[in-house]
């Protein structure tokens, strides 16, 4: 079978004065029909960057200097010499952004920012229409629908997340980037976005996700398949439960190694951390 | 495990928010005691009450009801004077190392601005003690906040507090902003902290795991009450109470039969 999404050797450059940072260095990943890619390594590693490139949101200073998207069977060149059809931002790929529990305008009702979401894509589409369907979607996935009259201050941190990625999904994406959706929020919370995700992925409101985070843990119980990030590069990549179980690539080993969880064993050994790759967040090459 | 001194205890202390219809109990009758020389940590969700709790022991924020004592001495209310006084024996090291420092200064010039509370001591001995214990060089000292990575800021921050040689420091959320590389650094640096320094340390969380790595003690509170507090190895790997039982399973764990 065909993957859902190819993205063949992306290069990203942040351009400042006369340095360049090469965030994202000859990437290629895949993702199948139905798969949670799970994309972790340490801050400044580049995981946002081709996170960003990849939902067609790279903006100045980062260019995207080489590098193909395939999406059933429709290749998009994204080195610039391709303008980028409106269509797919937002109902092919779709970002969660980082911190997106403050991205909903604070003196705005949840509702009028759906109204904004989807007209942005869809001038004639009726303001009762709009709000149908995120009523509906709220409804199929079983939260509450009166989150949609409230104001943001008056949700919870993981209500304001899940609401969120319910509005980034409302247009059916085919894939949904969703750039550390949990890092904020408490255990509770993250369980109820990782369940909802999960749900959505059966119910096929998006055919896959690219799961951004630096929380191992987590993309155990979500992801299929993890790629690890380390400057700029993808250093290993495989099943999770493969990875987790008996890591290759060094960088990988330490970045398990650093990982606590409440288990016996933690109450009585020093973990060292990331021995041998503290420069780690120094990230990409400088040229 | 023999019992130690109580340097800190919290005899039912409340906090209570607005008034009226509007009346949210925060923090709702919590006694606990924080043993000299061992680190206590709090655990619990977004909203259990757990950071106003640090913020009512730092003296920041009155108690609405209770008591609080520190080595013996009443420190409910506390005059301006004696408070600063309070706060040479009474450090905190808080959630966000970015928005924590002044941008414009040097950390040499923000490290020694702490000093100010003290009479004339040798800053350098005390800058280099300090930096010594968070393992950093004396070469950061000429660094603006912008040139370090987010662990060596909290690091700095901790050097901060150390300055003053404090007997109780307080770390809310020290570690949440970080990764989980750079989180094993600065958990290492409060064990040692505790080991070679006697240093009493009150620690605040949502996440079990960290708790587990350093805890002597663990408070579990949910919605202002405290649910749940006794040993490390009590709390975590035999919960008594639901809701520390809910919050457990909860936890995404690494290995699949934990």
């Amino acid at each position: 079978m065909k993957p859902l999404l190819v993205a063949e050797d992306i290069h990203g450059v942040y351009h400042s004065g006369h340095t360049e940072l090469h965030a994202v260095d000859h990437v290629s990943l895949s993702l199948e029909e139905g798969e949670v890619l799970g994309l972790a390594g340490e801050s400044g590693s580049g995981k946002s960057t081709l996170g960003a490139i990849i939902s067609l949101t790279a903006r100045p200073p980062l260019y995207v200097e080489n590098g193909t998207l395939q999406v059933d069977g429709e290749e998009l060149v994204l080195d610039g010499s391709q303008r980028i059809p409106r269509t797919w931002r937002g109902s092919v790929v779709s970002l969660l952004p980082q911190g997106a529990m403050n991205s909903i305008s604070p003196t705005m009702r949840v509702r009028d920012l759906v109204v904004d979401v989807v007209r942005a894509h869809d001038r004639r589409v009726k303001k009762s229409e709009a709000i149908d369907l995120a009523r509906d979607r709220f409804a199929t996935l079983g939260l509450p629908v009166r989150a949609l009259d409230a104001y943001p201050h008056q949700l919870s941190g993981g209500m304001k997340q899940r609401t969120v990625t319910v509005i980034s999904t409302l247009l059916n994406p085919r894939i949904l980037i969703a750039d550390e959706p949990t890092s904020a929020l408490d255990v509770t919370s993250q369980k109820a976005l990782i369940d909802m995700l999960l749900d959505m992925l059966e119910k096929k409101i998006m055919s896959g996700v690219i799961f951004i985070t630096h929380d191992l843990p987590v993309l155990r119980t979500v992801s299929t398949r993890l790629a690890i990030m380390y400057r700029g590069k993808i250093v290993e990549t495989g099943d999770t439960a493969e990875m987790v179980d008996d890591p290759q690539h060094p960088y990988t080993r330490a970045l398990l190694g650093s990982v606590l969880v409440p288990e016996p064993k933690y109450r009585k050994i020093r973990i060292e951390g990331m021995k041998g790759f503290e420069d780690a967040p120094s990230t990409g090459r400088t040229s | 495990m023999t019992e130690g001194k109580a340097l800190f205890t919290a005899d039912h202390i409340s906090r209570t928010f607005g008034s009226g219809r509007n009346l949210v109990t925060a923090v709702d009758h919590v006694s606990f005691e924080l043993t000299e020389k061992e680190i206590t940590t709090i655990v619990g969700e977004s909203g259990s009450g757990k950071s106003t709790v640090a913020r009512m022991v730092l003296g920041l924020l009155p108690v609405s009801a209770g008591r609080l004592t520190f080595d013996g001495q009443d420190v409910t209310k506390l005059s301006t004077t004696a408070r600063i006084a309070y706060w040479r024996d009474v450090q905190a090291v808080f959630q966000d190392p970015f928005s924590s420092f002044n941008q414009f200064f040097t950390v040499r010039r923000l490290l020694n601005r702490s000093l100010r509370m003290l009479d004339r001591v040798s800053a350098k001995e005390r800058l280099e003690e300090a930096l010594g214990h968070v393992g950093m060089d004396l070469d950061v000292l000429d660094r603006f906040p912008h040139q370090l990575s987010g662990g060596q800021r909290q690091r700095i921050m901790i050097a901060r507090a150390l300055m003053l040689r404090p007997r109780l420091l307080i770390a809310d959320e020290a570690t949440s902003m970080l990764d989980a590389s750079l989180r094993v650094n600065i958990l290492n640096v409060l064990t040692d902290l505790r080991d070679q320094l006697g240093m009493t340390v009150l620690f605040i969380t949502h996440d079990i795991g960290q708790a587990c790595y350093l805890a002597d003690k663990v408070l579990v509170m949910e919605k202002g009450v405290m649910v749940e507090q006794g040993p490390t190895d009590d709390v975590i790997f035999n919960p008594q109470h639901e809701y520390t039982q809910r919050l457990l399973a909860d936890v995404p764990r690494l290995h699949e039969s934990a």
